[in-house]
């Protein structure tokens, strides 16, 4: 007995990776083809990722920007659990981020402490602007798809209304940027010095215990439970005591403060102001690379690493002759590969599992009593 | 079991003269080794107490727009079932001669499935069956849950084909690629959930995918009218179908699948959701469709209805035919040990465990729902009962009305207007679902598929569900994953889950498995009040029996119980008060020990309320329907 629930197990794991390894190898595949389309030499290309991309200072800046959609893949994951589609948190991580900024450049507290209000600015901020689609999915039926991405094109105006010279912005000396006022340099977050392949961010460490808290909030936890029973089936939730709207607006909430911590490794690693240059569409990335993790922290990290490093490579390869757009061909077949695979596997693994249960029990029944014989008439 | 001779299933097509013809019930029959009353034999019992009982066509048809001709053979039915001599009810052991007519038609079968083996990965769902249909028969196939009928039907209307063994129809071996193909051999299937479009009309749903038939107007109006009146089907083509009753929209669905061109129908498991009266007139369509030179394939596993309508049975167990039954030969008992071989479950508790202790007190409950017009209706209204400790409270009732409801208000889940929930001293009118549950109700979830699993999570984790904030699942706040687990391996060693293993996930398991698991689960909390919401429904028989052994043993341990069930069987055998609910309200009680399913059912179509008293054999019962001899 022991041993068929074993089996089953190593086989949904096997189950489990192979859908975004198809993915990638589909990914690739699509790659070169287009490559080959354009009459250029696909191994070519891939040969030069692969040693550009293990270069020591590509491994720096793909750990930083893997570090930012780490976190936007855990804030979408986060609702992906609950089965709500959190399509803001690119609204809510650049309006955390801005206020987060203007509050960082106003105060000057002593630096650990100022850290920490930024970062709670910025949760905080994030959780309103997601909370916002959460209540108004409970109280009026909204659907979260819809309101986020409104609520999305409301933080890009209330930030460009309030980014301007005279109001929270300030335009700098070259006269081409405007941008909040600058950190004080005492609350930028540490990095860790890597020599001449660059300064690793420190917010990786932040990133990780997200990543922690997620897999033990989920997992271990009553709350997570009922977050989880929630995403599996809102009916059987309600039956057994969730209380499913409450549950919707909570991990709205979760997912908009985590949302909100996206932009700080750019602004206190890196940036250290808001300015209209200010990375955006990292939510976007962060509902791909979610999907690619399989919502799973470990998943979710492998996924944010491989899309730092296919921005870093492809960056590359445009020196070198190629198109940049190859980028957006990788990513996007990706994205297609795994949504189709993930239910292919999905289904089929029901199907397998349900076979082998059934197997298992025949095999008993049969082990069990040899009276089918007897009444086979 | 030795096989009975094929040709002994008796005189069927040359009874040309509707519905004098064969009713092999053998509830007349007073040779039968008194085993608890069956279903079958209820029915023939009432058939004497009610004779010219009304089939519901006419209870349901309140939306008739046209005047509906009773069909002769609607009348008088039962009583033929019980007396009339030419029909094959005598005693077991001497089955009718076959008619000329039979044997000739016997030659070439409707169906006849030979060698039917069908694999899936690691698992036999059919193999080696051996079914022949013969032409103008019910034939019934009958086999517990998961013994391969849907698959075998499912190869039979071209949804799957078998990796082995042949299918002949009307005597031409044929291969079915696809439901399509099926059609066009004359072979339709009536599912067991409609699949019909309630803003159509009756007619725009006929037509619809088979507009090249006969167009959309008048042709196919007058085509179905032409097949209403042939069948005795009593189908108006202009009414909407959201106007009809759960019985109407079958017969629409029959007709559908007449109008396609079928000469083989097969009817999967089509009584579940009807209430007797119903069942009987299904019937009375079932042998009018015989008695027209075609067959019925019937899958049930409900033995007193497959013995009172079939012509011959065939039993599958574990995916493959144990064997054929002569319905006139043949009790329910014996039919249930070839299906399980074990001997037919009762749901009978006589001895009374009820205290004076009431454990939940329901007052002056009301709900009202807006529908989507936007007209506010009372789902609810004026709900009053106790159960108390050791109690079992049945309510009957037709589906919808307002059982759902009462259930989803008691639990939490839905917000009544007004009224009082008591469980034991506790007040919970306002408190939310968990406290109520932590407050000690358990609940057998009438879908469980919806409302008590997580189909795609391990067993482990459904132990959980409901009960996260109570031991041993949880601790201050975190799941107690080792606890859970073991205490998982415990349910399914008591409650006897066939199952490989507590990681599997919970849609891997049988339906009747899943129900043990959540039983195990809801009493493994030791409730004050258990909720049992059809507990038994689509469970196979050996499941059933445990299921009602747990019930009847935890009530005997103090347990209250609210029963909602639509099998009357169940309602009246565990019950130890019956209420019936018409339209949002309790309209009458009845006492389960001497009331009978037809007295119930009579009430549960609002035809009477009050006291439900039983009357003696011979006259009908005063509950009875006035309407009953109309029309």
């Amino acid at each position: 007995m022991n041993k068929l629930t074993a089996r089953v197990d190593r086989e949904r794991l096997l189950l489990a990776l192979a859908a975004p390894v198809l993915a990638v190898v589909a990914a690739l595949v699509v790659t070169a083809l287009v490559i080959l389309a354009t009459g250029k030499n696909p191994f070519e290309a891939f040969n030069d990722m692969l040693s550009y991309g293990s270069a020591s200072d590509s491994q720096i800046y793909i750990l930083n920007k893997a570090t930012t959609y780490y976190l936007a893949g855990v804030a979408v994951a986060i609702g992906f659990r609950m089965n709500l589609f959190n399509i803001g948190v690119d609204g809510q991580y650049r309006i955390a981020a801005f206020f987060a900024a203007v509050v960082g450049g106003a105060l000057h507290l002593p630096g650990p402490l100022q850290i920490v209000v930024i970062i709670l600015v910025a949760m905080v901020v994030g959780a309103m602007w997601s909370g916002i689609a959460g209540i108004l999915k409970t109280s009026r039926g909204v659907s979260e798809v819809i309101s986020t991405i409104m609520l999305n094109s409301i933080a890009t105006a209330v930030i460009a209304y309030l980014l301007q010279p005279g109001k929270l912005g300030q335009l700098d000396d070259a006269g081409t940027l405007v941008s909040t006022k600058n950190l004080p340099k005492s609350s930028w977050f540490f990095t860790f010095d890597a020599g001449p392949a660059g300064e690793l961010w420190g917010f990786i460490v932040i990133a990780v215990l997200v990543g922690i808290a997620y897999w033990f909030v989920l997992g271990r936890t009553r709350f997570g439970f009922d977050l989880r029973t929630v995403g599996q089936s809102e009916s059987a939730a309600e039956a057994s005591g969730v209380g499913v709207k409450k549950m919707v607006v909570t991990s709205m909430v979760i997912s908009g403060a985590v949302a909100g911590l996206v932009g700080m490794p750019t602004l206190l690693n890196d940036s250290h102001a808001f300015s209209n240059d200010f990375p955006l569409g990292v939510g976007f990335t962060g509902i791909a690379i979610a999907l690619l993790g399989r919502n799973n922290p470990v998943g979710i990290a492998i996924a944010s690493l491989l899309w730092g490093y296919l921005e870093r490579t492809t960056g590359h390869l445009e020196l070198i002759g190629y198109d940049k757009e190859i980028l957006g061909v990788i990513q996007g077949v990706i994205v297609l590969c795994v949504v189709i695979a993930y239910e292919l596997v999905r289904r089929f693994g029901l199907r397998r599992q349900q076979q082998r249960v059934g197997a298992e029990l025949a095999a008993q029944a049969a082990a069990a009593t040899d009276e089918k014989l007897e009444v086979a008439r | 079991m030795p096989r009975p001779p094929v040709t002994s299933a008796g005189p069927v097509k040359g009874v040309r003269t509707p519905f004098t013809g064969p009713a092999p019930c053998p509830a007349g029959a007073g040779t039968i080794a008194a085993p608890a009353l069956t279903k079958c034999q209820l029915y023939a019992r009432s058939g004497e107490l009610t004779q010219g009982w009304h089939p519901p066509a006419v209870v349901w048809g309140r939306h008739r727009t046209h005047p509906l001709p009773t069909p002769p053979y609607l009348q008088g039915e039962c009583a033929i079932n019980a007396s009339s001599p030419p029909s094959p009810q005598g005693p077991p052991g001497t089955p009718g001669a076959p008619t000329p007519a039979a044997a000739a038609r016997a030659a070439a079968p409707a169906v006849e499935l030979r060698g039917i083996t069908k694999r899936f990965p690691g698992v036999v769902a059919n193999s080696d069956i051996d079914i022949t249909v013969r032409k103008g028969t019910v034939h019934a196939l009958c086999g517990e849950n998961g013994a391969g009928k849907s698959t075998l039907m499912k190869i039979l209307y071209g949804m799957q084909k078998p990796d082995e063994g042949t299918i002949t129809i009307d005597g031409t071996a044929v291969s079915l690629g696809s439901p399509a193909d099926a059609i066009a051999r004359g072979i339709g299937m009536v599912h067991q959930h409609f699949m019909l479009a309630d803003n159509l009309t009756v007619l725009e749903n006929v037509a619809l995918g088979s507009e090249k038939l006969y167009g959309i107007g008048g042709r196919a109006r007058a085509k179905i009218r032409e097949l209403s009146d042939a069948y005795g089907l009593n189908v108006r083509p202009d009414v909407l179908v959201e106007e009809l009753g759960v019985a109407d929209r079958q017969r629409v669905e029959i007709l559908k699948v007449l109008y396609r061109g079928a000469r083989t129908l097969i009817l999967d498991e089509p009584t579940a959701v009807l209430v007797p009266q119903e069942v009987d007139a299904l019937f009375d369509n079932l042998r009018g469709l015989k008695s027209e030179g075609l067959t019925v394939i019937f899958i049930s596993h409900k033995l007193g209805e497959v013995l009172s309508v079939a012509d011959e049975i065939t039993v599958i167990r574990r995916g493959t035919t144990v064997g054929t039954a002569d319905p006139r030969t043949t009790t329910s008992r014996q039919l249930a040990e070839l299906m399980v071989g074990s001997e037919l479950p009762s749901p009978e508790t006589r001895e009374s465990t009820v205290t004076d202790t009431p454990a939940l007190t329901v007052n002056g409950l009301r709900l009202t729902a807006t529908d989507s017009d936007g007209v506010v209706r009372e789902v609810l209204d004026g709900i009053d009962f106790t159960i108390h400790q050791g109690e079992v409270l049945g309510i009957a009732g037709v589906e919808g009305n307002g059982q759902a409801e009462l259930v989803e208000a008691v639990m939490g889940m839905r917000t009544p207007d007004s009224g009082r929930i008591v469980l034991a001293d506790e007040d919970i009118s306002t408190a939310p679902t968990r406290k109520r549950r932590e407050s000690g109700i358990g609940y057998i979830p009438e879908d469980r598929h919806r409302h008590g699993l997580l189909l795609e999570a391990p067993l482990w984790e459904n132990r959980i569900l409901g009960h996260v904030t109570e031991t041993p699942n949880s601790r201050r706040g975190l799941l107690d994953g080792r606890a859970a687990r073991l205490d998982t391996e415990r349910i399914i060693e008591e409650y006897d889950v066939r199952t490989p293993g507590i990681e599997v996930t919970a849609a891997s398991l049988s339906g009747g498995n899943q129900q043990k698991l959540i039983v195990g689960r809801e009493m493994s909390h030791h409730p004050k009040l258990l909720i049992a919401a059809h507990p038994t429904r689509g469970v196979d028989v050996g499941a059933q029996a445990q299921i009602w052994d747990q019930i009847r043993q935890a009530r005997h341990e103090g347990l209250a119980v609210l029963l909602i069930s639509a099998d009357l069987d169940e309602l009246i055998g565990l019950s130890d008060t019956l209420r019936v609910m018409y339209r949002g309200r309790l309209v009458a009680d009845a006492d389960p020990a001497t009331i009978t399913p037809e007295e119930l059912g009579s009430a549960m179509t609002g035809a009477a309320s009050g006291h439900l008293d039983h009357e003696a054999p011979g006259i009908p019962a005063q509950a009875a329907p006035e309407g009953g001899d109309d029309a």
